[in-house]
């Protein structure tokens, strides 16, 4: 599938004018690292040359990749194995996999709604209806060790790279079973296990989060002499935080340092109450790629195979050491921003065009038409996906909320941190500091 | 000479450590004998103290890398980072665009993933533009993952007044950063402290803000062959007593401790005994030794050099009027900066910032000397 990127042409060389925009002073003297870390090598000044003369080959080598703008993905690839037939995008297991996954968000989100009517969850909850394919389209593809960043629209994205329906719904009623004991809520999952390096609830925060771990996993490699890390991470965000500037600032970083890392905008059109086009001047997101000199691609985010097909080529590009990719993921909520929201702005029409195009309808009928599953066969899991989501209700609601003790855990790494109290000893060794009553 | 003589000695085995110990024993002999002849002690600027520890903690664990805007071939904008690139190379001193919300946010997701990073900001008001990241992703998640993904982050820099770079270059954010729960907050005042604090809070599990002060960086500090060790450490949330006394108890930090000292010198002069303390940690505060104090001197004057609304003094005297209440004989005094954005004028300046005489006027006042009234501005 690697027709998505090449059939295009590059459109951007920012080694031409490398070397231009910054002459060294006339008695700076140059020297050189071995190493192509981060991209800056070679432009110390205490060797013998002047740095532009060094620097200018390396950023003249960098600026001549092809930078790719796609709008359209092919649709039918050659087979992956063997087993499946020779014009099909998926094998059973695979197609499958995504289908189970795909009914547990949606599934698990509909639950939600409804505990969250009943009072069981509480404060904001933001659900990720309609927005399947894209969640499972990219991290069904990941390994343990890669990172998911995500965003306050989070449980989805956990829930895909394999954290239990039970310790997630478990979070959202404020269990101390939930992945963060109850302390994080819906939108901030996180876990060191999985590699889910948190539910942030600020437009544009995770962004550098995900820039600093896929930063790390290049560091590891190169200077930690780690030479099987080649994890990558993905950062999910939305269409309004495109306009923040913090997206900016790291599509310029980790294209500078080639870092691995795939930036995948969920396009939902929508940020609460400010349509797309509204609020952006190019709505064309994937154009900004390019930009900053990483492929930019747009695909058809209600397309679970469509977004597996680009999601292989950007991972696959991350994990080679070839850089970023910036995704554009076209899709849309079912639901409103949040369950507090009235929903009141959006066009019927257009809710009914993408609700005509539900991802998990259009696997469902793909994997059908292709026979590569019967029907008895899809619904045996839709009924086992019912059970887990029943089952991490009751488990949800039998655990027990977190205890008084739980208050002032967790605030440091090192609960010194809490200073020393007027006795003279650390707060944290007075027995009454773990029951939660001493004064802090 | 001192390190290396230690070093030879520590290679030599047990036998070399006893006459390691003998050396530092006879050294500090030597450097109280010889006070004030400064060939005697070894004497460190704090910029050097602090280009030490980086180097050292760079050398001892690779996890630990430098970024920020000019670290690296500028030789950092205060020269703090000199050398370092050169020895540790572009990938651990890392030369960032003009970005503190994008390198902050990398800063501490490589924090989550594993690494220890030392996040310099030109200066601590430029942090503004990154506070989302010291407040809601370092100082909060911790807590929020429930203990998964802890964040062992340094943010480092410059903070408060320098001279004449007006209001957007000369706040002082102890007090902000002391609200978080979840940061910890140090403030070096010499050479030793720099050395000290500097270590504890590369090797510290939790996120660090550590708030140098510019016009310190050039000071000039006797250290001994202790604070020179690698492995010299200071306990975070510890003060120390700069100087005893048994009248008023002072507390500063940063460059106001040195005010402070003078100001005892000052007070010395007219019979009054000024014990002061230089906080060293803004949180967790060292209620501990603060409350002790008071209780010895029954009196407290505050300096700080940021605002007097919600300030570090006015936490300081809460503590005092929580726990030692009793102990007062006078109403605790506030030293701090004006309540005005940073003036530009040099004349307003000085008004704007805590002087000596303002807290000599003050441990009087609390003493119940008299004093002619601080002349009107």
């Amino acid at each position: 599938m690697s027709a998505a990127f090449s059939s295009v042409r590059a459109v951007c060389h920012p080694g031409s004018f490398a070397g231009e925009k910054r002459g060294p002073p006339a008695t700076a003297a140059s020297g050189k690292f071995a190493s192509g870390f981060l991209g800056s090598s070679g432009k110390v000044w205490f060797g013998a040359l002047p740095a532009y003369v060094r620097a200018a080959p390396s950023a003249r080598r960098r600026g001549s990749f092809s930078v790719v703008a796609v709008s359209d993905v092919v649709k039918e690839k050659k087979p992956k194995r063997s087993s499946s037939p020779p014009d099909l995008l998926v094998t059973k297991e695979e197609g499958l996999e995504l289908y189970e996954d795909m009914v547990l968000g949606r599934t698990f989100e509909d639950m939600c709604a409804q505990m969250y009517y009943r009072g069981k969850m509480f404060g904001f909850v933001h659900l990720y209806n309609g927005q399947e394919a894209v969640s499972t389209g990219f991290i069904k593809l990941l390994k343990q060790e890669d990172c998911v960043v995500s965003t306050y629209r989070d449980h989805v994205h956990a829930l895909s790279k394999g954290v239990s329906s039970r310790a997630v719904m478990s979070e959202l009623f404020g269990k101390t079973t939930g992945c963060c004991r109850g302390q994080g809520g819906s939108m901030h999952m996180f876990s060191k296990e999985h590699n889910l390096l948190g539910g942030f609830a600020f437009i544009g925060e995770g962004i550098p989060i995900a820039t600093g771990a896929a930063f790390t996993s290049k560091y590891r490699r190169e200077v930690l002499k780690e030479a099987d890390c080649d994890h990558v991470t993905v950062a999910f965000f939305g269409d309004g935080t495109c306009n923040n500037g913090q997206f900016y600032e790291c599509l310029n970083m980790a294209a500078l340092w080639k870092l691995p890392i795939v930036f995948v905008v969920e396009n939902n059109l929508w940020a609460i109450g400010m349509s797309h086009l509204r609020a952006t001047s190019d709505p064309q997101i994937w154009k900004k790629g390019p930009a900053f000199g990483m492929p930019g691609v747009h695909v058809d985010g209600m397309d679970v195979l469509k977004v597996r097909e680009v999601a292989k080529e950007a991972i696959g590009r991350a994990r080679r050491g070839e850089g970023p990719t910036l995704v554009e993921c076209e899709t849309y909520r079912f639901r409103g921003h949040s369950l507090a929201d009235p929903d009141e702005l959006r066009d019927p029409a257009e809710k009914a065009h993408y609700a005509a195009r539900d991802p998990i309808v259009a696997l469902k009928k793909y994997i059908r038409e292709n026979n590569l599953a019967s029907e008895a066969e899809l619904k045996a899991i839709d009924k086992k996906i019912d059970e887990v989501i029943e089952d991490a209700v009751e488990f949800a609601d039998a655990s027990p909320p977190p205890s008084r003790s739980q208050l002032l855990e967790n605030v440091f790494a090192d609960p010194k941190g809490f200073g020393i109290g007027p006795d003279g000893r650390y707060r944290c060794e007075d027995p009454k500091f773990t029951e939660g009553t001493a004064h802090v | 000479m001192l390190s290396i003589l230690r070093r030879r000695a520590a290679a030599g085995g047990s036998d070399a450590v006893l006459l390691s110990e003998r050396l530092r024993k006879s050294c500090a002999a030597a450097m109280m004998r010889f006070q004030g002849y400064t060939t005697a002690a070894k004497e460190m600027t704090v910029r050097e103290a602090l280009n030490s520890v980086l180097d050292e903690e760079m050398s001892a664990d690779p996890r630990v890398f430098l970024m920020g805007e000019e670290v690296g071939e500028y030789q950092g904008a205060y020269k703090v980072s000199k050398g370092l690139l050169q020895k540790f190379g572009p990938e651990r001193v890392v030369d960032t665009p003009i970005t503190e919300a994008g390198f902050t946010g990398i800063g501490v997701g490589a924090a989550y993933y594993g690494l220890r990073p030392v996040v310099e900001f030109m200066t601590f008001n430029f942090a503004m533009q990154a506070i989302d990241h010291i407040i809601n992703s370092a100082a909060k998640t911790n807590y929020m993952s429930a203990g998964n993904i802890s964040v062992p982050i340094v943010f480092r820099g410059p903070n408060g007044a320098a001279a004449g770079v007006g209001a957007q270059h000369s706040h002082c954010y102890a007090a902000w950063y002391g609200s978080c729960p979840g940061l910890k907050v140090l403030v070096p005042y010499s050479s030793e402290d720099a050395r000290g604090l500097l270590k504890a809070a590369i090797r510290d599990p939790d996120p660090v803000v550590f708030l140098e002060n510019e016009l310190m960086y050039g000071e000039r500090f006797p250290v001994s062959a202790e604070a020179l060790d690698s492995s010299f450490c200071l306990p975070i949330g510890k003060a120390k007593i700069e100087r005893e006394g048994k009248d008023v108890t002072i507390t500063a930090f940063s460059k106001m401790v040195g005010l402070s000292l003078e100001a005892a010198e000052i007070l010395a002069k007219e019979g009054i005994s000024a014990e002061v303390i230089n906080l060293r940690s803004i949180r967790p505060l060292d209620r501990s030794t603060i409350n002790a104090s008071v209780r010895k001197t029954n009196r407290l004057v505050t300096v700080e050099e940021g605002f007097p609304q919600h300030g570090v003094g006015a936490e300081i005297g809460m503590s005092i009027v929580e726990d030692s209440f009793g102990y007062l004989d006078a109403p605790i005094e506030r030293i701090t900066g004006a309540d005005v954005p940073m003036p530009y004028a040099a004349n307003l300046e000085r008004m704007a910032l805590p002087q000596i005489e303002d807290i000599v006027r003050a441990a009087k006042r609390v003493c119940y000397r008299s004093v002619p009234m601080a002349a009107t501005a």
